[in-house]
Parts: C-alpha cells; sequence; structure tokens
C-alpha cells in the first residue's frame, strides 16, 4: 500500500515537476517580447514577437497575399526582409533565386518575427484591405461552376483594378483548418458595392466545398484584397484572350471594363469548356459583342455530344486558337486558366509569334 | 566497472558503445528511423546529430533520476515510464531552445526531433546504463558513445543507399529486401571489432 503511493508520488511529483519546468521555459524561452518592425523606413509599428511575419503583420490589418495559409508552399508572401530576418531557411530555398537572396527577399511566412525588424511593402499592398460582406445571391452557372455574388458591408466600397483578386475567408467546418483562397472579381468594376466571383467546385476542396454546400445566401463572409498585377496594359495593341471553366472571370471583368470606358481595341476571346452545357456566360458575351465594335468571341467545346447541337469551334480551347488565329507579332495574350491550359496556350501564342513578355496570366484555374 | 580505472575508462565504455556494442548494429535498436530515413546522406546527418544529442542528455538525466531518487525510495520498477517521461520532457525542451536561437538548425532537424522521442534506442541506452550500473561520468560515455555509434551506422548506410539508387536490383529485393540484407552484413562487419576492444 505505501509503496504504490510513493510510486504514484514519485511519478506524477517528478512529471509534475518537468510540466511546470516546461511551462516556465515555454514562457522565458518564447517570449520575445514586443517587437519593433520598420516599414519601407517611415512607419514603425509594435507587435508581440514569436508569430511568423505574414500573421503578425495581418492582425496589424496589413495584408500580404498568401494562398497556402503560411505553410511555404506557395510563395507568394515573398517580402524584402533588410535586417533581423536571421538566417534563410531550408523551407524557403526552393522559392528564392539569386538575385533574391542577394536583396534579402524572404517568405514572411517562414520568418519569425524575434526582435527589431526592417522590411520593405510594396506600396499597393497597403491598398488591402479586410472587407466583411453579405452573400447577397448563388446562382448555378454550369453542374460544378457557381457565381457567387456579394454585397460589402464594411467598408462599404471597394476600388480595385480589373484582373486583379481577392482571397475569401473559409471558417472552420468539419474540422477542417481555416484557410484563405483567392478568387478574381468577376463582377462591373463600376459597382462598388458588390463583387462578384465565379468558383468552380474542386473535388475535397476546402474552400470551394464550403462555397458549395454550406454558404447560404444571406451569410456573412470576410475577404481582403484586392491583390495582382493581372491587368489591361496600357496600348492599343490587338489583344488574345484565353480561358477555360472559372478562368473566365478576371477576362469577364476586363471586358467589362473595356464597356466602361470605351475601349475599342480588336479583341477576341477563346473560351474552353469540355460540353457544350458546360459554357456559361453566353448572353453576356454576345451583349459584349454588341458593344465592343472589336470584339469577338469564340466558345471551344472540347467533346460535344455525338448528335447534338453543337456548331461552334471544337477540340481544345488553345487547338482553336492555332486554327483561328493569323501571325501575332504585334499582339497582347491574356491568358486565365488551369496551369496545364496556361503552359498549352503561352506555347501556341508564342509559335504564332507573339513575343512571351507579352503574354500575360493569372494561374489560379 | 570499478571506477578506480581512471579516465580510461569512460573512454573504454565509449568506443565499446560506438563500435562492439554498437546500439543499432549488435542490439539492433531504433531500427525504424534507421530504415526510413536512410535515404540521403544529408538527413541521415541530421538526424544522426539529433540522436546524439538527445542520447547524451537523457543519460545524464535518467542516471540522476534513477540512482538519486528511484533508488533511494526502491521505486526501481517505475524506471520505464519515469525514463520515457524524461526524455519526451528533454526533447520537448531542446526543440523550444532550438527553435529560439537556432532557426536554422531546427528547420534541418524538422520531424525528427520530435521523432526521436519514440526512438527506442534512446530509450534503450538509458536501460542499459542502468543495468551496467555505470557511474555518472561512464553514462555520458556510454551515451555519447552509442550516439556516435548509431549516427555512423545510419550514415554508412545512407552512403550505401545513395550508390544502391542507380544500381540494378532484382525486383523482389527492392527497398526493405536489400536494406535488410545491408544491414546484416552492416552488423558483421561490426561485430569484427569485438576483437579489437575485447581482448
Amino acid at each position: 500500500m505505501l509503496a504504490t503511493a510513493a510510486g504514484i508520488l514519485a511519478v506524477s511529483g517528478i512529471a509534475g515537476g518537468l510540466a511546470a519546468l516546461l511551462v516556465l521555459a515555454e514562457r522565458i524561452i518564447r517570449n520575445y517580447g514586443e517587437c519593433e518592425i520598420l516599414i519601407n523606413g517611415e512607419r514603425t509599428l509594435t507587435a508581440q514577437g514569436g508569430q511568423s511575419l505574414l500573421e503578425t503583420l495581418s492582425q496589424q490589418k496589413i495584408f500580404i497575399p498568401s494562398a497556402c495559409g503560411g505553410r511555404g508552399t506557395c510563395a507568394y508572401c515573398k517580402l524584402k526582409v533588410l535586417d533581423g530576418g536571421g538566417p534563410l531557411l531550408p523551407t524557403e530555398e526552393p522559392y528564392l533565386d539569386a538575385a533574391e537572396r542577394a536583396a534579402g527577399v524572404r517568405l514572411s511566412c517562414q520568418v519569425k518575427v524575434r526582435g527589431p525588424l526592417r522590411i520593405e511593402i510594396p506600396e499597393h499592398l497597403f491598398r488591402v484591405r479586410e472587407f466583411a460582406a453579405t452573400c447577397a445571391s448563388i446562382r448555378d452557372l454550369t453542374h460544378d461552376i457557381k457565381e457567387f455574388r456579394f454585397a460589402l458591408r464594411d467598408p462599404a466600397r471597394i476600388e480595385y483594378t480589373p484582373g486583379q483578386y481577392l482571397q475569401l475567408f473559409t471558417p472552420s467546418y468539419d474540422g477542417n483548418e481555416e484557410v484563405y483562397r483567392a478568387y478574381s472579381m468577376s463582377s462591373d468594376p463600376a459597382d462598388r458595392e458588390h463583387v462578384e466571383l465565379v468558383i468552380r467546385l474542386v473535388p475535397g476542396g476546402i474552400c470551394t466545398t464550403w462555397c458549395f454546400e454550406h454558404l447560404q445566401e444571406g451569410d456573412h463572409v470576410t475577404f481582403n484584397g484586392p491583390y495582382g498585377d493581372f491587368r489591361l496594359s496600357k496600348t492599343e495593341a490587338p489583344m488574345i484572350f484565353v480561358a477555360g471553366g472559372s478562368g473566365m472571370a478576371p477576362i469577364k471583368c476586363i471586358l467589362h471594363q473595356m464597356q466602361n470606358e470605351g475601349i475599342a481595341r480588336e479583341a477576341t476571346y477563346f473560351f474552353g469548356a469540355n460540353r457544350a452545357d458546360e459554357l456559361f456566360y453566353l448572353d453576356e458575351m454576345a451583349a459584349f459583342e454588341k458593344a465592343l465594335p472589336g470584339f469577338r468571341f469564340v466558345p471551344v467545346v472540347a467533346h460535344p455530344e455525338a448528335g447534338g447541337a453543337w456548331q461552334g469551334e471544337t477540340g481544345l480551347v488553345t487547338d482553336a486558337a492555332r486554327r483561328n488565329l493569323p501571325d501575332l507579332a504585334g499582339h497582347e495574350g491574356y491568358l486565365c486558366g488551369s496551369p496545364g491550359l496556361i503552359q498549352a496556350a503561352v506555347r501556341v501564342l508564342t509559335d504564332l509569334g507573339m513575343p512571351e513578355d507579352k503574354i500575360y496570366y493569372d494561374t489560379f484555374g | 566497472m570499478n571506477p578506480e580505472a581512471g579516465i580510461l575508462q569512460p573512454l573504454v565504455v565509449m568506443f565499446s558503445a560506438a563500435f562492439t556494442g554498437n546500439i543499432l548494429l549488435a542490439k539492433f535498436l531504433g531500427m525504424c528511423p534507421f530504415l526510413a530515413v536512410s535515404r540521403q546522406v544529408k538527413t541521415a546527418l541530421g538526424l544522426g546529430w539529433a540522436v546524439v544529442f538527445v542520447l547524451t542528455g537523457t543519460s545524464v538525466l535518467n542516471w540522476l533520476i534513477y540512482w538519486k531518487v528511484l533508488v533511494p525510495l526502491n521505486l526501481e520498477f517505475l524506471r520505464f515510464i519515469m525514463f520515457i517521461i524524461m526524455i519526451a520532457a528533454f526533447v520537448q525542451f531542446v526543440e523550444m531552445v532550438l527553435e529560439r536561437y537556432s532557426p536554422v538548425l531546427y528547420q534541418k532537424l524538422g520531424i525528427f526531433l520530435p521523432l526521436i522521442t519514440v526512438n527506442c534506442a534512446i530509450l534503450g541506452g538509458s536501460l542499459f546504463m542502468v543495468i551496467r550500473r555505470y557511474t555518472l561520468l561512464n553514462a555520458v560515455a556510454f551515451g555519447f558513445g552509442s550516439g556516435i555509434g548509431w549516427m555512423l551506422a545510419i550514415l554508412a548506410m545512407a552512403g550505401i543507399r545513395e550508390k544502391l539508387a542507380e544500381e540494378r536490383i532484382p525486383r523482389g529485393l527492392r527497398g526493405p529486401g536489400i536494406t535488410l540484407i545491408i544491414v546484416g552484413l552492416m552488423a558483421l562487419a561490426f561485430i569484427g571489432f569485438t576483437g579489437v576492444l575485447g581482448g
């Protein structure tokens, strides 16, 4: 009896002592205190150390683009860390080339705030805000693509360049982690009080599953943005748009812009789908063709149903582009779709004489 | 083991732990990480250092716990659970210190450090040192030597496997098959050391 009690006491005493020591060590070792972060040499913010630079900045309402949620796999959160970032970590090495390393570029999700930091943030990221919005409508576009319309609450207006994207916050559901996912705006940029997103259901995707199965009209959502450099150039060059599936979004937004601003550039838009019933926004595209004299919409169906009513282009969207386009020297290309589509489209456009630096794309798919 | 042997004895203990009594190739402890993480010399080296460090550290701490707490209280039978708790706490502490003061090493060791908590070579080391009634100094030497021995073994294995990766191996032997055969051959080679120090 005595031995049992002594045994229990000894084990719990030592285990408890060790636990207490660990808690104490955690308090002392993991306490980095208040850290000052000097941004662009002009503003200083003070934050509790110990978290990643990305998290710390987002708590201070400075939003750095990040699609992977800080796991160090998307490499969107690159920032220049001039002082105090510590040595380059093995997790960052694959994403930084020699020039970036020399300039002090780091992945802000991997850099931990441990002391005073001196960093540089591109000016346009300060325009990024967090928005609270209400889901105003959800509309089926195809069997796996929906259009989501959000009415902004706070702030009530958004300004963005057509072609840019925002990051939609997905709350935790069914035991999933919270994530942010990037989607391009598809709506008319003149309407500053609403944004529309075109989202395709990705089987097993955390955010798209949430949008399709949990999000209801009237629900509150948050997102931050705008981000991205995908936009119409300021030239008069004729343009080729190539998109597939939800890649429609930024192109549609740019078409709205052309209509609003009376941009009369020549433009041909190749839009690919697997089957004829997977095409969408056909009425909107017809309206753009009427409003924009230089604009032509070419829907392409890869696998039209046998005996179906499809009369238009068939095959891969890139092959249709190759069949229809003359020499493309002097043209500009704007692509949005899956990485495979982008790769194939770049190959076709460069084959037809388009210089590679005149091809702009977003690979969000 | 008598304490009068002076400075020589810890050295003998260390060398015999590293070679003749190699914890991996003679005692076959710590096999799972040995087989799983021996594809590349670089990662094997990282894991090797982590084992050396933790094995040395926990040998000292467990020696103190055993001889200064459990033996006086007649609670030797609790050594398994105490050793495990000690090892877990030590690994967690080391992780915290590394994260703060050596982020690069912390990232390099990555998942290996927490994995070491359940590496049976570590627990085995502590249990051997108790069974053999080592002095504190010998226990340190034994822990360090065992760690070095484990590291040497996994490094040698990783070197061999890097070479093997480009060889044509019969289909049925690929992966674990050929690896286990190599472990056996290596164990035979290490037994050759017995004569060196045992004589």
